[in-house]
């Protein structure tokens, strides 16, 4: 056994004369101090790379058997779900990771709206974390496309054909987009290499800038104290504990839950209602047919509904180029939020209660977006998604008025467990 | 020949008519599927290569697969069930050319391998119940369901003929009464009685829901294993934090 030690010693001495291996696992993990309050929303964040995990090696075994030919691509993802041994495992595990992924981000960016996690001096991390979030619809956008069903051809062709609502360049830009004047064998080919190649490429260097980024800067809390103000004679934070070994066992149980809601969506309910796999995707592709109800996947309703609810011509511009000028700028304003808010605290816990309400209230649209974009449109679910637009960017433009107005409490100098 | 231009003009017709209907209709009945049921799933196999492959294929399916799942011996498959090839490790095509089919049809009769997943059970349940005499129709017969659908009466035999029981609605826009299907009532009975043939058709829709996605037998089982060693690895993992956390005060 001791030999066995002295081995593994030795071969790690010698790897860190030659690389700073130590020094990485020492700032990255054993002595990055985390402060010791961590709730129930400071899961997310590992979760978020649990499921990046997840559709990473999934996606390597996929394209092992998937085809991307508009002629094979359908028949292909049903031979992975029948003749390739477990080929349906892994197939459900990407589906419904991508919709896990969407869940625990979003939940990793309310947690920021929370406790200000986007303010002072985390500007930076918050907009790797948006890049992130882009790069993320981009690389589902384009996943989509790849199992060539009917709402996978047809989404792809209404968010393309969205670019054509630009003026002078559009239809030059959404053919450029494509590839092809439809969607087609070479728009599959295009999203496809975007899909397996670029995007994850993209992702993984963000995730890295994100923690390289969030690791010299410090993690936030749910009290908004910095806890490196306070250190101790040691030179540590007095309310921080190493990474490892405190919040590698304790994200372990998180990790263990979440995997545990996973395998019950996996292995009982892969098509969740329809809503992780639409049934109308059981259907090959077919440029011929347009569905009557064409609806994009759950992650992105609440941008599609805010897109649809624009019906009015104004100005020189018609209705559908303001509907893509919104949605782009719903997604767009959220890389603002360290300067739209003025507040002096950073946790919901010293917030006064205008920014309680607004965030209440805009949580509540937010949903409201979210399901109507499922539905089909109807004068009076316009006329709701058209008030939950207005809430959506009035909490964002009133943000410098009401974080300023707000009757904050003092924050404590140290965190509260 | 008026009946072919017919035929082929409603053909064109008939995928607008899928999407159009498919919003509304009438209430869908319970298929109440259950896989759990291996002679009814076998017959729901004999069932669909009996009436169904002739003209939809399965092109997803293999022969061995289906009986390995179901239980069907390899030769009795191969001499009851197999129509269209001798090769047991082949996908359930159909002898029928796509180029016929429309012009006999009108339409390419659909794969059937996925239609439980986009149709789903109730529907498809539903649906096979129906159909109904309608003269005016090229089959001679239309579908509660699915309006004017190109598909003819496959199991008249077994159901027997139905017609339509017509009642008066007021139209909301014009005022004027119209004609509206209210139900479907036996007008010459079949080989088999009701209770008889709806069975028949759970067993067949049951086939179809296994041969839309065959991991159904085996994913719930596995699902629960996956549980069980999630929950005890989750004892394990809060019992270390437990532990590490205790000076963290």
């Amino acid at each position: 056994m001791n030999a066995i030690v002295r081995q593994l010693t030795g071969l790690r001495d010698w790897v860190d004369d030659r690389f700073p291996l130590m020094q990485l696992w020492n700032d990255h993990m054993a002595r990055y101090y985390a402060p010791k309050n961590f709730n129930f929303w400071y899961y997310f964040g590992v979760l978020s790379l649990v499921a990046f995990v997840i559709q990473i090696v999934t996606g390597i075994w996929l394209v092992m058997n998937y085809k991307p030919d508009a002629d094979f691509a359908f028949a292909s993802v049903e031979y992975i779900m029948r003749d390739v041994d477990w080929g349906w495992l892994i197939r459900y595990m990407h589906s419904t990771g991508a919709s896990a992924f969407f869940i625990v981000i979003y939940l990793h960016m309310f947690r920021a709206l929370l406790y200000g996690s986007f303010k002072k001096p985390r500007e930076l991390l918050w907009i790797l974390g948006m890049l992130l979030y882009l790069s993320l619809m981009a690389e589902a956008f384009m996943g989509y496309l790849l199992p060539w069903g009917q709402m996978s051809f047809w989404g792809a062709q209404v968010i393309i054909s969205l670019f054509g609502a630009i003026p002078v360049i559009g239809d030059a830009l959404s053919t450029m987009i494509r590839g092809d004047f439809v969607v087609s064998d070479i728009t599959l080919n295009r999203f496809f290499s975007l899909h397996v190649i670029a995007l994850p490429f993209a992702i993984a260097g963000l995730v890295v800038l994100h923690i390289i980024a969030l690791h010299e800067v410090g993690s936030n809390n749910p009290d908004g104290v910095e806890i490196k103000k306070l250190k101790g004679p040691d030179g540590h934070p007095l309310d921080g504990i190493p990474f490892h070994p405190y919040y590698t066992v304790k994200d372990s149980v998180g990790v263990v839950v979440f995997l545990m809601l996973f395998s019950m969506v996996v292995f009982f309910a892969p098509e969740m209602g329809g809503y992780f796999l639409e049934a109308n995707n059981f259907i090959p592709a077919d440029p011929m047919k347009t569905p009557l109800h064409i609806a994009p996947v759950w992650y992105f309703t609440p941008f599609y509904s805010i897109l649809r609810a624009n019906t009015i011509n104004f100005l020189w511009l018609d209705a559908k180029l303001w509907g893509v000028v919104f949605m782009g700028l719903g997604v767009m304003i959220l890389f603002l939020l360290p300067w739209l808010d003025r507040s002096p605290v950073k946790s919901i816990r010293y917030r006064g209660k205008l920014y309680k309400t607004a965030l209440a209230i805009f949580v509540v649209a937010f949903l409201i977006l979210g399901y109507l974009g499922v539905q089909p449109p109807t004068p009076a679910r316009t006329m709701v998604a058209q008030a939950c637009t207005v809430i959506y960017f009035l909490f964002f433009l009133l943000m410098p008025i009401y974080t300023k107005l707000d009757k904050t409490s003092p924050v404590p100098d140290r965190v509260t467990m | 020949m008026r009946r072919l231009i017919l035929a082929i003009l409603i053909g064109f017709m008939a995928p607008s008519w899928v999407l159009a209907e498919s919003e509304e209709g009438p209430k869908l009945q319970n298929a109440n599927v259950d896989l759990n049921d291996r002679v009814g799933l076998q017959n729901g196999a004999r069932l669909f290569l009996n009436y169904c492959v002739s003209c939809h294929s399965a092109s997803m399916m293999r022969y061995n697969r289906a009986a390995a799942d179901l239980g069907i011996p390899e030769s009795k498959m191969k001499a009851n069930l197999m129509f269209t090839t001798e090769k047991i490790g082949e996908t359930m095509t159909v002898a029928m050319q796509g180029a016929d089919a429309e012009a006999w049809f009108g339409i390419r009769p659909p794969d059937l391998s996925v239609i439980a997943r986009s149709r789903g059970d109730d529907w498809l349940y539903s649906f096979l119940q129906g159909f109904y005499a309608d003269p005016t129709r090229p089959t001679g017969v239309n579908n509660a369901y699915l309006p004017n659908v190109a598909m003819p009466h496959v199991l008249w035999e077994l159901q027997g003929i139905q017609r339509p029981v017509y009642g008066t609605e007021k139209d909301e826009t014009t005022g004027k009464s119209v004609q509206v299907l209210e139900g479907l009532e036996t007008d010459k009975p079949g080989k088999m009685t009701e209770v008889e043939f709806k069975k028949s058709l759970r067993n067949l829709v049951s086939f179809l829901v296994y041969l839309g996605e065959p991991a159904k037998l085996v994913r719930y089982r596995l699902g629960v294993a996956v549980l069980l060693f999630l929950s005890v690895l989750l004892v394990a993992a809060y019992l270390v934090k437990r532990e590490y956390w205790k000076d963290v005060h």
